[in-house]
């Protein structure tokens, strides 16, 4: 058997020098990655698990965000007056996408305190459980993608090839809900307020960014929305889907964000990743 | 060459409880000039090894001895790399198989050949690997056409069968057991003694934590006694459980 391959453990000598410290992260990331097999199989587990022994299954993910969508989508087109042509695509790609961002940082918050037993029974990089939560949730946001198809059919909307854009800004989003997961895991498993205080400010969040509101509706200044980077982070997908390119703007701040978010996370991560298993 | 090094390794445990985990203590002891925070975040330390010092070379079979809370345990995961000591070194060459729990990542809601598909990835076998061995696992659990049956309908002696099954099927290098492995009706018990036994014999060095003798006997060499996280005495089974006895009593 390659020991390699096997995934089993073969240890250095354990150092506290910042180097190796270093190095038993990115191990740790680049070893958790190579185990795919692992956590594919863990991400749709969890979504068979939730709907387990019900008819329609996994498709209650997509029928319930569905009922969500169109209940929102005439309500609100009522509020503001504006045509449901336009109004209900803009809102559905609004809460498909809020709804994969902010799952992705709730999930992100327990995502060692609930791997706790697999973590203490187990040599097993710690990252999986990130791959794991991020794969689970690209699935889920698949399912619901599918009222967007919907909603396209219905209305004879054709976005065009822009709409392959849509495909990098999901990558840039996954990559984003992985740093994320990795820092926001770490400090919920040593501070068990975090998962409450996220769920509060998320709720908050839904409500102050452009989701179910357009930014040109704003009466003052688009600065609200500008400075919110949930807003960019949700354009890099809906702009393209919609037919249109996101704005430099955007693109500058989802990069800066990934950019930063990596660095910080990957700092934390470095510290005190040997730490998870006695916190969980 | 397989081996287990551990130089002066000690393993603290904070305690974390409602109080000194939270953020709110902390912002105020941030806020107040550490003055409340001097209490609000002082939290308890259990000391769960001090100064364990073990060489462990191929060929030996150890067994870890001592009363409950003696740590036993964290040792064990030390040794499988879970907990990264406080201060020391480990030095472990080979592949380190943790046997401690035989019912881990098993699910109730998926079938007995899901469960040795899934449980085969989670000691790090690939899935074209856990294929080969896939026929053999499913002989040795004996259960047929059950196997094709959601988890939840098997009884605990079926359960125990397919987790020995899944579990002992792979070969490490250094297996790590913690007590209480095996269990099953009688005949089941006499097959899985006879395929435990081989599976401890196949392996470069075999670390046991266990209170019963009849067992240590068995499967180890040595004994290594811990009392409060430190090594009281090394030696043959006979001494170290004499020693134990004296202890406890």
């Amino acid at each position: 058997m390659n020991p390699k391959k096997a995934g089993l453990w073969r240890s250095r000598p354990s150092n506290k020098s910042k180097h190796t410290q270093l190095a038993k992260a990115l191990t740790d990331i680049y070893d958790g990655l190579n185990r795919w097999e692992l956590w594919g199989t863990l991400g749709w587990q969890d979504i068979r698990h939730r709907y387990r022994r019900s008819i329609i299954g996994p498709f209650w993910i997509t029928l319930s965000m569905g009922i969500m969508v169109g209940a929102l989508g005439f309500l609100y087109a009522q509020f503001f007056g504006q045509p449901i042509r336009d109004y209900l695509p803009f809102v559905a790609l609004g809460i498909i996408i809020w709804g994969f961002i902010s799952t992705l940082i709730l999930d992100g918050c327990v995502v060692f305190i609930a791997s706790e037993s697999v973590i203490r029974q187990l040599r097993a990089p710690l990252s999986i459980h990130v791959f794991r939560v991020t794969w689970r949730n690209l699935i889920i946001f698949a399912h619901n993608s599918a009222i967007y198809l919907v909603i396209m059919l219905i209305f004879g909307i054709w976005p065009g090839a822009r709409a392959l854009l849509a495909i990098p800004g999901m990558l840039i989003l996954c990559l984003n809900g992985i740093w994320a997961s990795f820092l926001i895991g770490l400090l919920s498993a040593r501070f068990r307020d975090i998962p409450m205080l996220a769920a509060n400010i998320i709720q908050i969040l839904f409500f102050f960014t452009p989701i179910i509101w357009n930014v040109d509706q704003l009466r003052s200044s688009r600065l609200v929305a500008e400075l919110n980077p949930f807003y960019h982070l949700i354009e890099i997908v809906r702009m393209p889907l919609l037919g249109r390119s996101p704005s430099l703007s955007t693109w500058l701040v989802v990069l800066g964000v990934t950019a930063v978010g990596y660095l910080v996370a990957l700092a934390f991560f470095v510290r005190f990743r040997a730490r998870i298993a006695y916190w969980v | 060459m397989v081996s287990i090094r551990l130089e002066h390794v000690s393993v603290l445990f904070p305690i974390y409880n409602g109080t000194s985990r939270s953020l709110k203590n902390r912002l105020i002891a941030a806020g107040t000039g550490g003055r409340i925070g001097a209490d609000g975040t002082r939290h308890v330390v259990i000391q769960a090894l001090s100064d364990v010092s073990a060489d462990i070379v191929h060929g030996d079979r150890v067994a870890l001895v001592g009363r409950n809370g003696a740590g036993k345990t964290t040792l064990l995961r030390v040794m499988a790399g879970i907990y990264e000591p406080e201060a020391g070194n480990v030095v472990i060459e080979g592949q380190v198989a943790p046997l401690f729990d035989v019912s881990l990542g098993m699910d109730p809601e998926s079938s007995g050949y899901e469960n040795i598909m899934l449980r085969g990835l989670y000691l790090g076998l690939s899935k074209a690997e856990i294929a080969v061995k896939f026929d053999e696992i499913a002989d040795f659990t004996e259960l047929g056409t059950f196997l094709e049956m959601p988890l939840r309908t098997y009884s605990a002696g079926m359960y125990a069968r397919l987790a020995f099954a899944i579990s002992t099927c792979i070969e490490p290098e250094i297996l790590l057991l913690d007590e209480g492995i095996g269990a099953g009706d009688e005949a089941f018990l006499e097959k899985a003694r006879h395929h435990l036994d081989a599976f401890v014999r196949r392996a470069g060095i075999v670390v046991l934590a266990s209170h019963s003798e009849l067992l240590v006997q068995q499967f180890c060499s040595k004994a290594i006694l811990l009392d409060q996280g430190r090594i009281i005495a090394v030696g043959p089974i006979s001494e170290v459980f004499e020693k134990y006895r004296q202890a406890v009593a």
